[in-house]
């Protein structure tokens, strides 16, 4: 059991508008009724209106409802997590209700034994039922318990700043992405946190190369050209931070997708130059202090807007676009996929959003949060571009997004923010939002309205 | 990881020795194995079978449990989990300055560390007549076949002992048939974990069905009869029954234990690591008297649910566990299913000895069976009993044990402990 890791419902109160339906959905699958005694999951308003807690197993790792039980009839199954209840065994005894401190299983005095939440084999009847997505399920577990049969291809030991995401981001990819693959990372924090080498030693199994920071699309062009003249299959692989993709990098990214070369271009960024002092980039969000970016009594932070550089990339036609948050891993795992797929065609491009505690001014601890939340307010809508079918799609929903507040506060450079700056960007998150939403196909759309 | 040098190659000291193997034993090779992964354990039991609670007994008694099945570890475990389980094996003295046990077969087992978790026995009552007549008791899974095989032809029954088992008891001997008569020397049944309303309407319950039950009377004499049995009470009163059965408390197993070794009271004292006065050896369970949730007295604290929390904090205590948390003090808690009816008790259930202030909320339906009374000290909620009431019982308890303040939110949970209970259990979380 140990150092496993399962698929889980999450809770987004939030989000929780308190119709029950999860309540109706699962009383129906599990007796075929609508009584919500019979409900494995108990919807439960909170102290202020429109809030709500909720209680359901969380499958425990160190269950105490199994140890408690004098008969053996609550297990937790290793394979899938699921804490699973044995009617044959069970004595009857309720100890089990007197060990969960959550109400995760609870004596029904309808059917006259405890009930409990089995997650429907793999595909819970509440997750669907949850028209405002408050409960959802997560399957990320599976991208961890795999982790350990693909090859690591880094060096162990990183010189990354405390709670950068680069080493959750080099050693994902490339252990994904597989060794048949050629790694390019121009100038930027990845070239500086080791990725290159030190002293003629490379930090990678698999052949990597320090473009500057102007030609990376250009050098992996070549590289792969040659390649293909030679007859051997391989990826080529770019990480470059915003300064190498969106900035000076640009002219040659921008070129090379128009060329439709192949290749996985993933651009890692971190809104500025972290790490040769915090300058603003093209791709810093308006209102972020940087170092020529300050807070003064004139000024207040960068005072214009980021580039959208994921649209400028779809705009070019590539094979395949899309945007990453790593604090939602099964999504950027299924994008790697289509764009190791999309590269044998053309350009795949990848955005990933990639918080800095160094230059952002947060507590390392805080990075996967910030990642999370900058999703969930729609700062950093999560979304994927196919050309084949020339239609964007939404990854993560985009409805009722949280205030940005509840991103920038977490944040140390928009502390000095004010009211209308607040406004403002919340206005462009918004009008962002709209944007993309004119690029997404019509039948989904449709799809989604029937489906709610 | 924690490592562990094996060099004393004369006799193979064991890392961790634990005796006894039922909750809090397991609890605590629970507890040491999410540190200490292959760190050899070895496990002792009087039994010869594998590992069972002692809390299934009664249902073994009434057919719900196949004896076969109670079992809390296969054989598979103890292939896999370098955990060597010496089965039958009675321990008859520790050592705790030459740190090794002496069994029965004379084998002599070295430790490092130990814990005992050997339970308790049937704690019998002072009857003189009591030794020289045939009786039952309930401890052990054969007691258990015993009290099955001789129920299927006899009778009736006495059971000396109003508390769970004998309670427990009296439900199944009354089920198989059998007239049933249950003795209990304190004027209430279930006293512990109910007050004496709710043990009244417990007691009409089984009334109605047909139990005797006769509470504050003590017994003074038995004696054995043929087949039968009788029983002599205090008030006069002569019982007579086909089988006799004892339930009138337990004890913990210390017999092996040398008082001038290991602080000893009515079990062994223990601190909130489960630690003993002695190096290198802890206690947890039925045996280990350890701190109360209120107050400043040890106590024993018998119940199934203590004994996993004092094994699971022995177990981390033992393997260093860095994550450790110490024991938060025991309260009296359980929870009780009889002729269909569904029953719990948590913390403070009868306010006559404790002589502070408390609150009460109770509510209690006169139509069909139904009792709720909580408790509280100002904001705090102290204790929750109930018959048939729509309650979560673990997450009263943890109310009680992480003293979760109601200042905000009273009078709301005193209209909705449900609802409330299970908001702040929800909030807490993570």
């Amino acid at each position: 059991m140990l150092g496993k890791s399962f698929s889980t419902i999450a809770f987004n109160p939030d989000k929780c508008n308190g119709c029950n339906e999860c309540m109706t959905a699962c009383a129906w699958v599990k007796t075929g009724t609508s009584e919500p005694a019979h409900s494995r999951i108990h919807v439960v308003p909170g102290e202020i209106e429109k809030s709500w807690g909720l209680a359901l197993c969380r499958q425990c790792g160190t269950p105490r409802c199994v140890m408690v039980c004098p008969s053996k009839a609550l297990t937790k199954n290793t394979e899938t997590g699921v804490i699973e209840w044995d009617d044959n065994r069970c004595v009857n005894c309720g100890l089990c209700t007197l060990g969960c401190v959550y109400a995760g299983i609870t004596y029904n005095s309808l059917s006259e034994h405890v009930i409990k939440c089995d997650l429907c084999g793999g595909d819970p009847a509440c997750v669907k039922a949850c028209e405002p997505r408050a409960l959802e399920f997560l399957q990320g577990a599976d991208i961890y318990n795999a982790w350990g049969d693909l090859e690591d291809l880094f060096v162990p030991g990183i010189s990354a700043c405390l709670g950068c995401n680069s080493e959750l981001l080099i050693r994902h990819t490339l252990r994904r992405i597989g060794p048949n693959t050629v790694v390019a990372t121009p100038p930027g924090c990845i070239a500086g946190v080791g990725a290159v080498g030190v002293n003629g030693l490379t930090a990678t199994k698999t052949p990597v190369f320090h473009p500057l920071l102007t030609n990376t699309a250009a050098m992996l062009a070549g590289a792969k050209r040659y390649y293909n003249r030679i007859g051997r299959d391989v990826t080529m692989l770019a990480f470059a931070g915003d300064g190498g993709a969106a900035d000076v990098g640009f002219q040659s990214l921008s070129g090379a997708a128009e060329r439709g070369e192949q290749m996985i271009f993933i651009c890692v960024d971190n809104e500025g130059y972290m790490n040769t002092g915090v300058q603003r980039s093209s791709t810093t969000p308006f209102g972020a202090w940087t170092s020529t970016t300050p807070v003064g009594s004139v000024l207040r932070g960068k005072t214009r807007d980021a580039k959208p550089l994921a649209i400028i990339m779809m705009m070019h036609n590539c094979e395949y676009v899309a945007t990453a948050s790593l604090a939602f891993m099964e999504d950027y795992y299924r994008k790697l996929d289509k764009a190791v797929r999309a590269s044998e065609k053309g350009m795949a491009f990848i955005h990933v959003f990639s918080p800095c505690p160094t230059g952002w001014r947060f507590a390392p601890g805080k990075l996967i949060e910030i990642s999370r939340k900058a999703v969930e307010t729609n700062l950093v809508p999560l979304w994927e571009y196919d050309n084949s079918r020339r239609k964007l799609r939404f990854t993560h929903s985009i409805e009722k997004p949280l205030p940005v507040e509840s991103y920038l506060n977490l944040v140390g450079k928009y502390r000095h923010l004010d009211e209308e700056q607040i406004e403002r960007i919340q206005k462009r998150a918004d009008e962002r939002i709209e944007l993309l939403k004119s690029f997404i196909d019509d039948e989904e759309i449709i799809r989604n309205e029937l489906a709610s | 990881m924690k490592m562990i040098k094996h060099e004393d190659k004369i006799m193979p000291k064991c890392p961790y020795l634990i005796i006894g193997s039922s909750h809090a034993g397991l609890a605590a090779v629970d507890a040491i194995r999410m540190r200490d992964s292959d760190g050899s354990i070895i496990l002792i039991s009087k039994d010869k079978c594998l590992p069972y609670s002692p809390t299934v007994l009664p249902y073994v008694v009434s057919g719900e449990a196949d004896p076969e099945e109670v079992f809390l570890r296969d054989e598979t475990y103890f292939q896999t989990s370098g955990v060597t389980f010496m089965r039958g094996c009675e321990v008859k003295s520790l050592d705790v300055e030459a740190k090794k046990v002496i069994l029965d077969s004379g084998e002599e087992v070295a430790y490092e560390k130990a814990l005992v978790a050997s339970g308790a026995s049937p704690k019998l009552p002072p009857i003189p007549s009591l030794e020289s007549t045939p009786y039952h008791v309930l401890r052990t899974i054969e007691d258990a076949l015993r009290i099955r095989a001789a129920s299927a032809n006899k009778p009736s029954a006495i059971i000396l002992g109003g508390g769970l088992i004998g309670m427990h008891a009296a439900e199944n001997l009354a089920k198989a048939g059998l007239e049933v008569t249950v003795v209990e020397m304190q004027p209430q049944i279930l006293p512990g974990y109910f007050d004496a309303q709710a043990a009244s309407m417990i007691h009409k319950v089984f009334a109605d069905r047909g139990v005797r039950i006769l509470t504050g009377h003590a017994v003074t004499h038995v004696t054995a009869s043929n087949s039968a049995c009788a029983v002599s009470l205090e008030n006069g009163l002569d019982l007579s029954g086909h089988l006799l059965l004892v339930a009138t408390g337990v004890e913990p197993n210390t017999g092996f234990v040398k008082p001038n070794e290991i602080e000893l009271d009515q079990g062994i004292l223990v601190d909130d690591r489960m630690r003993s006065s002695a190096s290198g050896v802890w206690a947890a369970g039925d045996v280990a008297q350890a701190s109360s949730f209120r107050g400043s007295e040890r106590v024993l604290n018998g119940i199934l649910p203590d004994a996993v929390d004092q094994g699971w904090t022995a177990g981390m205590d033992m393997v260093e566990d860095p994550a450790f948390i110490p024991y938060r003090g025991g309260i009296p808690t359980n929870t009780y299913t009889f002729f269909r009816n569904h029953a719990f008790s948590v913390g403070i259930t009868s306010l006559q000895a404790e002589g502070e202030e408390f609150q009460v909320d109770l509510m209690v339906s006169s139509s069909g069976l139904r009792y709720q009374k909580l408790v509280y000290q100002d904001e705090l909620l102290v204790g929750a009993s109930a018959i048939n009431a729509n309650l979560d019982p673990g997450i009263l308890s943890e109310m009680i044990l992480s003293r979760v303040s109601l200042e905000k939110v009273k009078t709301r949970f005193a209209r909705e402990p449900l609802d409330t209970g299970r908001l702040i259990m929800s909030s807490l979380w993570r």
